[in-house]
């Protein structure tokens, strides 16, 4: 065990017993999985991506390449899991990953074997003869090999929420610079939400010994948790991450409700997306560690300092016996000295920079710990652990020495990610040896390490500033508070980019396997833009996003191409910052609440008749009624709509779009957005409609009624509903703001049945026994608005079957007791109730044209409406409709088809041919839009859209169908099958 | 995005249905095919401040004219379509 | 140098210091003949196809930032020429057929794989429109099968097919569509036209035209001074509009922000693209192991190269709603192409009214499919002052004739196509 027996935020009264690929281990509560692997003493963790080699744990955060697991089993197991981020909980189950067949033995590890051979790109110049082994031989290898953890193949089981927050002041980042900026923002009265990613609030705090106010930095946390706890306008978000910047300062943050739990309570969401609309925002998301470059520096063993250094005092564990410290910054020798202070046995510190700084001496020699300045490690060895390194001093002397842990620090890179996501892009700052975001979008501010400024004094007065500021800027005033004294911390730093003369391979990125080998082939082959160097190479393109050796690489780059870092830049980060479960961010909106259902008035009663729904958009329709002596789908059908044709059926068409235009100028608007026109219409009649879009194409077709003289009633298509009422508010209010007309959609208002066939008028006027519903007093397209047991209902005279037909409305919330009640009256008539197929049955016979004819492809003309487009008046599309294209008379234009052998079946979609010509798109007619089996004509019928159409009746051709079921012989005809003389709806 | 309505307060962009450019103003009904092809079809299609056509279906049903940039997204302003001048 | 499995192996005794530049980073050198605006992957292959079919000795490719910077590096790397209307199955088939031989002819594995594209259905009238689809794919000579539900679920298992708010019925299947590796299309292209001779011409950004007294366009201000040539081609995606208003044109198109998705690496797990046929979202999985996806454009203008959360939120959706189990799975990054919607959602690869300027514009986000015959047609165009015949629909006079290829009938509305 390398646990201490004090010290850290560990709860040792509370033991949690977890297995790390199948062995049972325990830690302590307060731990994450990486701290209680390192407690328990195991180093090898992972493999890398590419060569499969050995890897440990590097790092103590988000940032960490090489400790992937796969964490939890069966439908919760979670690929790819930081260990460095997971917080220990009783019973934790992780796995390793990419290794076969096991983690210590791992024959892919053969790769590291061909590794001369698998530089950068390299299958970009292989892997092409023959051309057809790359489906068959070459790519399944190569995806084999690559990935990483498996994904569960069931069901996530478990649920995500979301929510929206507002606030004046969004801090990103509790450590010291963060803390204090929610502070100075809340003490000013400014609403605040903090979000911390980890479950508790300090940051490096938690990781480093330093004094606040004259007491441990791990005190002054807690009182200022405490404060802000007790404000009412401060919001603490923890275990959450702020992933993006969006516009109008809108931020998306996770937040990890339950995955410190085995699995998440019942009824309570895993994670929670948060869309957060802040009008300032304060970034102080600190700073990551940079590596070194040296042979062999991806061995396990080899650590950032920083994370030995939150092991040993945040964790209470050692990764090692005999650390060696290798550092270009005197945070490496903060590191050296907490640790000591730990108890920690470090027996050298190598710093690459010509002096150590200032009291390091005393303090090595106080400690025992040799010191070798102005030196560079240049190889580490050991076969899956480190077991030595070797290091050349400025006179070139090598020495060797052993080691179980090199704890590296090669300078700082401030977090900034979220403030790039904007397009601001990051400058080389040569002061502090890092890239800053000078230029941060309006109302960010970054502050502390993140703004590059790494001292603790620093980063509590920037954040009290930052917060103040912002406060101050919204108008709230900012009460006068002394920022706390604090122990000092030097944060001089030299970057070191490049080691000569290092044996082995020196790793850049270290997940994806990337070498400073790699970086100089890619500029030698002319990949000189940093964005090319990453697609190149795949630099940055791991799981952690470049955020520990991005850099690096960059510099790399420079050094070949002989610029400066300032020079070649870097790349902007894009959201998000860590990787998010894709559940977060579907929420709830999956499966079955994928989309929210609409029902109509009549679902309940025809979900108790049988009904079969279908999907109509959103809505839900009866597609059916089947009955027990029905054998099959095309019974129910043909029996509803033979039932029509002979007596009476009624049909629930509430799902039509249907709006009320009021207005003196109602008429005069309806005349510019139909073809035909509307003002003319007469009080208690309606008038079939086409619209035409500018373009000249049919937008959409429906009845409209003219109720008053100042009042009409427009109905649209189901699929096209809500884009009608955008059109229509669009032509009254950016068109032709002039016209004195308003609109409103009540489709939800209104419940609508059609009462269909010669029985028709027997029903309803049981149902309205006090209406003359009779030819003469209601002749066909006729309207009028009465009242029914009370409430107002409305009747029109329309068919769109082709019988003796009404549509009966009547308030929504009514509809369910009207479709009983005429359903109850009509049962001595024989009446059946049918749905979508049977209405798509009767109204193909009558070649009404419908949802598959209104493609948005057609004219008026191709559906036969060419007559109707009036010539008369101006309206929308009709300049654009006269185009030569849109007027050619060999457009495909409306028909009917029949099979010419009349047992076979049509089918839509269909395309249409000549007979016996070649299958050849230059003999393409045109297709088949919409079939039925018409019970009226005993065999399949169908409409069509085919080329020079009217022209066509009485021709054979080929419905040409090899997707399905291949040639059918057709015939052309009318497109009227059923009553052309149209003597049935008069009736 | 966040469309300040100026008829309902600052809403979600995702209440709000786009429609471009809100320059081009259909021409008068003798202007001719060429005038209504140019109004169809054709779009300055700004690298920059652009006025443009948003509805709020799922609030108060205006259309409005904002005025964005489209390099940074950045709206500048928000007006009802009635009565405004793209 | 050849590349090949030989040529890497000397590299592994040799260190790899035989590597030349796999293009030549040229400096201006006009005049000349040909000079293609973008370096994108249509300019490149424009360039190519120029030099080695056309034999068009002097061509430059201006580039303004870095190679393949815009929409050949930034979407979702599916091919498939599954296309219903004529004018695009043709083209987009050729296209197909160019991807098919494109790594022997350019001598670079761009990891082309036919691993089959599925859009799925889930309704009749859906169902019927693909069918519709799948038939005119057949009659221009491409593969298209309709499968039922028992067959999508033998390919996917791991789809939604019993909680399912649409459940799927069937899909559309081309076996012969798949994936290709964007950035090497666009280095395989620079590398083989490099090779016969294309000036590749990077941060060099267009910022005028020169034209002669009769008005024809000559050549072009850049960043990098005057470069003068015979004839000028553009090829710049969403920035279409912007190059055009140099020269005083207007064109039928918007720019617009499509997002586009991957995750971490898995074990594989697709077989190959699946499209959700009642919401927007598809996906592949790249030989790396991410899985790849998309969906919808953000639906306003934008030349920003990046979105916002609705549009995220809507993806996920749809991806969730259809593979349940990939909500553990993390989306690890994401990214922008500014997409250049024209109003039918159909290309223009055509003359511009301008003499001597050429324009290769329109994409959608149809584009990076479209690499090689857009390459090769518009190569043909500007050798030959005449339209290639697979790409002859594409127009730019059709929007005022009417003769629009409109695919998804929503008229000239470009967020909606």
């Amino acid at each position: 065990m390398n646990r201490l027996e004090s010290g850290g935020l560990i709860d040792r009264g509370k033991p949690l017993n977890f297995v790390f690929d199948g062995k049972k281990l325990a830690g302590y509560e307060g731990d994450t999985l990486a701290s209680a692997l390192v407690a328990n003493g195991v180093r090898l963790v992972g493999r890398s991506f590419k060569y499969h080699r050995p890897r440990g744990i590097l790092t103590a955060g988000s940032e960490e390449p090489n400790a992937l697991v796969t964490l939890r089993t069966g439908a919760r197991s979670e690929p790819n899991t930081r260990a460095t981020s997971v917080q220990l909980f009783e019973g934790l189950v992780a796995e390793s990953q990419n290794r076969w067949p096991t983690l210590g033995f791992d024959l892919m590890s053969l790769n590291n074997l061909l590794s001369p051979m698998f530089t950068a790109g390299f299958y970009y110049k292989t892997f092409m003869w023959p051309a057809s082994f790359w489906e068959k031989v070459y790519e399944p290898l190569i995806r084999r090999a690559a990935g990483l953890g498996k994904a569960s193949t069931q069901p996530d089981p478990d649920i995500y929420d979301k929510a929206h927050a507002f606030c004046d002041v969004l801090v990103v980042g509790s450590g010291p610079a963060g803390l204090s900026a929610a502070l100075a923002a809340s003490q000013a009265k400014a609403r605040v939400i903090l979000v911390e990613d980890d479950w508790l609030l300090g940051g490096r705090l938690l990781c480093e010994d330093q004094d606040i106010d004259g007491a441990p930095a791990v005190d002054w946390v807690r009182r200022i948790e405490g404060i802000l706890t007790a404000m009412p306008n401060v919001s603490m978000l923890r275990r959450a991450t702020v992933f993006g910047a969006y516009d109008g300062g809108t931020f998306g943050a996770v937040e990890r409700i339950a995955d410190h739990l085995a699995e998440p309570k019942p009824g309570v969401p895993r994670q929670r997306l948060w869309k957060i609309c802040a009008k300032r925002t304060i970034l102080a998301t600190g700073a990551i560690e940079r590596p070194l470059p040296f042979g062999g520096n991806d061995l396990p063993g080899i650590m950032m300092a920083a994370a030995v250094r939150a092991y040993a005092t945040r964790f209470a564990a050692l990764p090692g016996n005999e650390i060696v410290i290798y550092t270009t910054t005197d945070s490496g020798w903060a590191a050296a000295r907490d640790l000591t202070g730990c108890g920690a046995n470090i027996t050298a510190i190598i710093d690459a920079r010509a002096s150590a700084p200032k009291g390091a001496a005393r303090f090595a020699a106080s400690a025992g710990i040799r010191v070798f300045e102005n030196a560079v490690v240049v190889d580490a060895s050991g076969g899956r652990r480190l077991r030595s390194l070797k290091l050349r001093s400025a006179d070139g002397k090598i020495f060797e020495l052993t080691a179980d842990v090199l704890a590296i620090s090669g300078g700082w890179n401030p977090v900034m990610g979220i403030g790039c996501n904007l397009g601001s892009r990051p400058v080389w700052s040569d002061a502090i040896h890092a890239f800053v975001l000078a230029n941060p979008p309006a109302g960010m501010t970054l502050a502390g390490s993140a703004a590059g400024r790494f001292s603790l004094a620093e980063a509590l007065d920037d954040g009290h500033r930052a917060g103040a500021a912002a406060a101050a800027d919204l108008g709230f005033s900012p009460p006068p508070t002394k920022i706390p004294p604090c122990s000092e911390d030097a944060t001089g730093s030299m970057p070191l980019w490049h080691v000569e003369g290092a044996k082995q391979k020196v790793f850049v990125d270290f997940q994806h396997d990337v070498t400073d080998a790699d970086i100089g082939l890619a500029a030698q082959e002319g990949f000189r833009s940093v964005e090319h160097l990453k697609r190149y190479t795949t630099l940055g393109m791991a799981t952690d996003q470049g955020r520990l050796g991005q850099v690096n690489g960059q510099a790399l780059l420079a050094r070949h191409l002989g610029k400066t870092l300032a020079e070649t830049g870097t790349i902007l980060s894009r959201p998000p910052f860590l990787p998010v479960a894709i559940g977060a961010f579907a929420g709830h909106h999956r499966e079955m609440n994928f989309r929210p259902e609409r029902r109509t008035a009549s679902h309940d009663w025809a979900a108790e008749n049988g009904a079969v729904f279908v999907d109509s958009g959103p809505w839900k329709r009866a597609q059916w009624f089947a009955i027990p002596s029905d054998q099959d789908w095309l019974d129910s059908v043909t029996r509803e709509a033979t039932a029509v044709r002979a007596s009476v059926g009624v049909c629930d068409v509430s799902t039509l779009g249907k709006i009320d235009i009021h207005g003196p100028d109602a008429g005069i608007f309806l005349d510019r957005l139909y073809i035909n026109m509307f003002s003319t219409l007469a009080v208690g009649k309606a008038r079939y409609g086409v619209m035409l879009r500018e373009d000249g194409f049919v937008l959409d077709d429906g009845t409209t009624t003219r109720l008053a003289d100042d009042h009409y009633f427009m109905t649209t298509t189901t699929a096209n509903a809500v884009k009608i009422m955008q059109h229509v508010d669009y032509c009254r209010q950016v068109l032709w703001p002039e016209l004195n007309v308003q609109a409103v959609s009540v489709t939800e208002q209104w419940a609508q049945f059609a009462v269909a066939g010669p029985n028709s008028r027997l029903l309803l006027q049981k149902v309205f026994p006090d209406l003359d519903l009779s030819n003469d007093a209601f002749p066909y397209m006729s309207a009028i608005a009465v009242t029914w047991m009370g409430v107002p209902a409305r009747i029109f005279r329309l068919s769109f079957s082709g019988e003796l037909a009404f549509e009966v409305a009547v308030p929504a919330r009514y509809g369910d007791a009207l479709v009983r009640i005429l359903m109850r009256e009509g049962r001595d008539l024989g009446v059946v109730a049918y749905g979508t197929e049977a209405l798509g049955v009767l109204r193909i016979e009558k070649g009404h044209p419908a949802g598959n004819e209104l493609s948005g492809q057609t004219t008026a003309t191709d559906l036969g409406f060419g007559r109707m487009m009036s010539q008369k008046k101006d309206y929308v599309g009709r300049v654009l409709a006269v185009r030569p294209a849109l007027t050619d008379p060999m457009r495909p234009s409306l028909v009917g088809l029949r099979p010419a052998a009349r047992s076979e079946r049509l089918r839509g979609g269909a395309h249409i041919l000549p007979l016996s010509s070649e299958n050849r798109a230059d003999n393409d007619l045109g297709y088949v839009t919409s079939v039925a089996f018409s019970p009226m004509m005993g065999s399949w019928i169908g409409l069509g859209l085919v080329s020079g159409g009217q022209g066509r009746i009485g021709e054979r051709l080929r419905a040409y169908d090899p997707v399905r079921n291949g040639d059918v012989e057709i015939e052309i005809c009318s497109p009227v099958f059923v009553d052309p003389e149209g003597v049935r709806v008069r009736g | 995005m966040r469309i300040p309505c100026p008829y309902c307060g600052e809403r979600d962009g995702a209440e709000f249905t786009y429609c471009g450019d809100a320059s081009p103003v259909r021409p008068a009904a003798d202007a001719g095919e060429a005038a209504f092809v140019d109004y169809v079809y054709m779009r300055s299609n700004p690298a920059g401040e652009i006025s443009e056509h948003w509805y709020h279906g799922q609030g108060c049903r205006n259309w409005l004219i904002v005025k964005r940039n489209t390099r940074t997204h950045v709206i500048s302003a928000a007006m009802l379509a009635k009565g405004s001048a793209p | 140098m050849r590349y090949s499995i030989f040529a890497l192996a000397r590299g592994a005794l040799t260190k790899h210091r035989h590597w030349h530049p796999a293009w030549r980073d040229a400096a201006p050198n006009g005049p000349y003949d040909v000079i293609i605006v973008g370096g994108g992957g249509h300019g490149l292959a424009t360039a190519y196809y120029l030099a080695k079919i056309h034999g068009v000795k002097k061509v430059a490719v201006l580039e303004r930032g870095w190679i393949g910077g815009g929409n050949a590096g930034r979407n979702t790397t599916i091919i498939r020429s599954n296309y219903g209307l004529d004018g695009n199955t043709q083209f987009y088939e050729w296209s197909m057929k160019l991807w098919e031989g494109l790594e022997q002819d350019l001598n670079y594995n761009a990891m082309v794989s036919q691993r089959g594209v599925l859009n799925l259905y889930h309704g009749d009238a859906q169902r019927d429109a693909y069918a519709r689809r799948g038939n005119a794919m057949r009659l221009h000579g491409v593969d298209a099968e309709l499968v039922d539900r028992d067959a999508v679920r033998s390919m996917a298992p791991f789809l939604n097919f019993d909680a399912a708010r649409f459940p799927i019925q069937g899909g559309l299947l081309q076996r012969r569509g798949g994936t290709a590796r964007h950035d090497a299309v666009v280095w395989g292209y620079a590398r083989a036209a490099s090779n016969l001779g294309v000036d590749i011409v990077q941060n060099c950004e267009v910022t005028g035209f020169v034209r002669s007294p009769e008005g024809r366009m000559i050549g072009v201000e850049t960043t990098r001074g005057k470069i003068m040539g015979g004839k000028i081609g553009m090829a710049v995606a969403g920035h279409s509009s912007q190059v055009a208003e140099m020269a005083g044109l207007r064109l039928p198109i918007e720019s617009h922000v499509l997002q586009a998705f991957v995750t971490e690496a898995l074990k594989p797990l697709l077989p190959g693209v699946i499209t959700f046929g009642a919401g927007h979202f598809y996906v592949s999985q790249s030989d790396k192991g991410g899985l790849v996806f998309g969906g919808d454009i953000d639906g306003y203008n934008s030349y920003a190269q990046r979105g916002n959360l609705p549009v995220v939120e809507d993806v996920c959706e749809g991806g969730m709603a259809l593979m349940p189990m990939i909500g553990r799975v993390r989306m690890l990054r994401s990214w922008g192409g500014i997409m250049d919607m024209s109003m039918d959602g159909s290309p223009i690869i055509d003359r511009s009214p301008i003499d001597g300027l050429y324009l290769n514009a329109g994409w959608c986000y149809g584009g990076f499919k479209a690499t090689p015959a857009s390459g090769w047609c518009f190569a043909h165009l500007l050798a030959r002052d005449e339209p290639h015949p697979v790409a002859a629909s594409f127009r730019l006079d059709r929007f005022a004739t009417g003769r629009v290829i409109d695919e998804k009938g929503q008229g000239a509305q470009p967020n909606l196509h």
